[in-house]
């Protein structure tokens, strides 16, 4: 599933991220702050306006991304 | 430059207490805060090292990685590759890491290792990292990355002793350089993971207080209220708390004033020091307490990592009116002045974002706005309480001043109208941990914003009130002359000159003339009507806020304070603008729209009040 459609709270893993053009800078930056394999996320909360953007705890880093942003990235939900 | 200079030059994500580190070192007074992007420039500074050898720092902005996205961190990669001009590539990297935050930063400094230069890693807030219990085994980390790596606190008095030892010893040798390609980067992850698992230990991913915080700060409901009620709160303590300092102060300027005028023979030389120095730029200093605590609230808030929960907060409302997320914090500082909001944009990587941000920061109002609000209001604006606790002049400054947001709204609205951009724009912002603010840090940024506005008082705003007491003086009315002398002065010509333009916004010549100074200092508007009035002898002698009562009505004083919210600001922003932009095409723009803009709306309340008063 993807990042954006990940219930608040969840615990899941990074599956990848996908280029949405050919060289697109934000899912290359996505990678570079560790939106890669294997990565525990979480989404933390949830904008108040529109539902955007969205929380997302990867390591112990907070980012804020947009839902076309998080829409990038595929996640696998843990094994519960 | 001798050949035993080292340079060195700080790099790190942002945010990981770069220019903290830089400022103890160097003994410097760089900004810094809790947020993503405060560094967006390259700042040098100098120290000699116990053996007495000068080493040469650069501090860079932070970047998330060599990969640059934005004009801050380009400075950063091009330094670093030894391509910026004018500057030789480095002779030592200080990798600056947050102790708390390894998974992140640790990828970043693998990746400056692989460009071949010497490198040594500054493990940053390792008291932090202590309270929070991570355990990080040094010498283990030392191993795994094979770069020497020492621990610091920058916020903490020699905090950096171990980081001056180890660069003042022999240069560590250089990693070979490696390519950089997309399947190597990917692999940086996992030797970090493989690292973080061999030399750190975490009890928890987070601070548990910035959980239990962001439960509050985040929530859809209770974080905006909370936000709104923070920035209101600013605004009436900037009134309520400014008002009663200025009131003395503007008193013992006066005093003084007619102290100074028993003691000389009267003439031009007396009117310039009574009525030039004491009456204009004493009603000016007065509005130093009011300036101070708004710089302590924004420095407060920049300081706590309380902005950027602002910025994800209303991202979505900004992206509506064609801005980002990112826009708040430059806009934000441009509440204190406009120029640090430009340059602050540099941060946002979209460059239509940042043009957008660059167009409408000078419609937030700046602190040199606040002298002219202060004083209308105190003039005109009855001292009433609504409700009981809010006061009702707090009130109409919190209007001014949301008048400049919706502003900055509609424009950007419009500009994303004009532009027709369906192309996507990224936020990726990282929320920092909060902090409590330090009361040196703060103590030292509200000296240095008091000692820029007092050299701004005694430099331009001296030099423009003393030309404006010169041409209201002369020249002197011709022998049999009627009326009084100031309208034969070169300041009644300009003014009623001035006045064709401005007469439909109900300003009288006076006021129409005080608008050339403002252009070059805002609060010069103040200090100019102070000296108009003092030599037209209209001030009488209950001072400037008198006189105004006096002259001009309420309608005038509201399109005035209008007017003022829109009107194109000061010289300096728009240098900066095409600094910023190189573009003068902008400049036009940003001008021309706002003398529209501020002629529109100052009419509209000229009319309306007239017709209602």
């Amino acid at each position: 599933m993807r990042l954006s459609e990940l219930p608040k709270g969840t615990d899941a893993v990074v599956d990848r991220v996908h280029d949405a053009h050919a060289a697109d800078p934000i899912a290359q930056r996505l990678r570079d702050l560790g939106f890669v394999d294997g990565e525990p996320v979480r989404v933390v909360a949830i904008g108040p306006l529109g539902a955007d953007p969205l929380l997302i705890q990867i390591g112990s880093t907070r980012f804020a991304l947009r839902r076309s942003e998080a829409a990038r990235v595929t996640v696998r939900r843990e094994a519960a | 430059m001798s050949a035993s200079t080292l340079r060195i030059a700080l790099v790190g994500n942002p945010n990981c207490g770069k220019t903290a580190l830089f400022n103890l070192l160097t003994g410097g007074r760089q900004k810094v805060a809790n947020y993503a992007g405060v560094t967006i420039e390259r700042k040098e500074g100098r120290f000699t090292a116990p053996s007495g050898r000068v080493l040469q720092l650069l501090d860079l902005p932070g970047t998330y990685s060599l990969e640059a996205n934005s004009p801050d961190e380009q400075i950063t990669r091009d330094v670093l590759e030894g391509k910026y001009p004018g500057e030789a590539r480095p002779d030592l990297i200080v990798c600056v890491a947050d102790a708390t935050n390894l998974r992140l930063h640790l990828r970043f400094v693998l990746e400056v290792k692989r460009l071949g230069l010497p490198v040594v890693l500054a493990l940053n807030m390792v008291d932090a990292a202590q309270r929070r219990g991570i355990v990080i085994d040094v010498p283990e980390l030392q191993r795994r990355l094979g770069l020497p790596v020492v621990e610091t606190v920058a916020v903490r008095r020699g905090g950096a002793l171990a980081l001056i030892e180890r660069v003042d010893g022999d240069v560590p040798v250089a990693a070979a350089a490696l390519p950089d390609d997309a399947a190597s980067r990917a692999d940086l992850h996992a030797q970090v993971r493989e690292i973080l698992s061999a030399a750190v230990t975490m009890p928890r991913q987070t601070a548990a207080m910035d959980d239990a915080l962001d439960r509050w700060a985040l929530h859809p409901v209770f974080g905006l209220a909370i936000l709104a009620v923070v920035m209101f709160l600013v605004f009436q303590a900037v009134y309520s708390a400014g008002k009663p300092m200025t009131d003395l102060i503007g008193e013992g300027f006066g005093w003084l004033g007619t102290q100074v005028a028993v003691l000389m023979p009267a003439g031009p030389l007396q009117s310039l020091i009574v009525d030039g120095l004491f009456g204009g730029l004493g009603t000016v200093i007065g509005f130093l307490p009011e300036i101070l605590v708004l710089f302590f609230f924004i420095l407060a808030l920049e300081e706590s990592g309380y902005l950027p929960r602002a910025a994800f907060l209303l991202d979505r409302l900004m992206m509506s009116v064609g801005l980002t997320g990112r826009s708040f914090i430059p806009l934000l500082s441009s509440f204190a002045c406009a120029i640090p909001g430009i340059m602050g944009t540099r941060s946002i990587q979209d460059p239509r974002d940042r043009l957008a941000t660059i167009l409408v920061a000078p419609l937030m109002t700046c602190s040199a706005r606040l002298p002219v609000y202060a004083l209308l209001i105190g003039a005109f604006i009855p001292m009433h309480h609504v409700l009981g606790i809010f006061n009702l002049q707090g009130l109409v400054l919190f209007a001014l001043y949301l008048a400049g947001i919706l502003g900055a709204m509609a424009v950007g609205w419009v500009i994303k109208r004009i532009h027709r951009d369906k192309s996507e724009h990224a936020l990726l912002m990282e929320l920092p941990s909060y902090r409590m603010p330090k009361l040196r840090d703060i103590a030292i940024g509200l000296w240095e914003r008091g000692a820029i506005f007092l050299k701004r008082l005694t430099g331009v705003i001296l030099a423009l009130t003393v030309l404006m007491w010169f041409i209201s003086t002369f020249p002197s009315p011709p022998a049999g002359a009627v009326g009084p002398a100031i309208n034969y002065s070169f300041a009644g010509y300009l003014g009623h000159g001035l006045q064709y333009i401005f007469a439909p916004l109900g300003f009288n010549w006076q006021i129409s003339l005080s608008l050339i100074p403002a252009f070059a200092a805002r609060e010069t508007a103040v200090a100019a009507l102070a000296t108009v009035y003092a030599v037209g002898g209209d001030a009488g002698t209950g001072g400037l806020a008198h006189a105004l009562v006096a002259n001009f009505s309420l309608a005038s004083a509201l399109s005035l304070l209008v007017w003022f919210a829109f009107a194109p600001q000061c010289m300096s922003t728009l240098a900066v603008i095409r600094r910023e932009t190189h573009s003068w095409r902008n400049v036009a723009i940003s001008f021309s729209y706002m003398f529209a803009v501020a002629y529109a709306a100052s009419l509209l309340t000229y009319q309306i009040t007239r017709l209602l008063t």
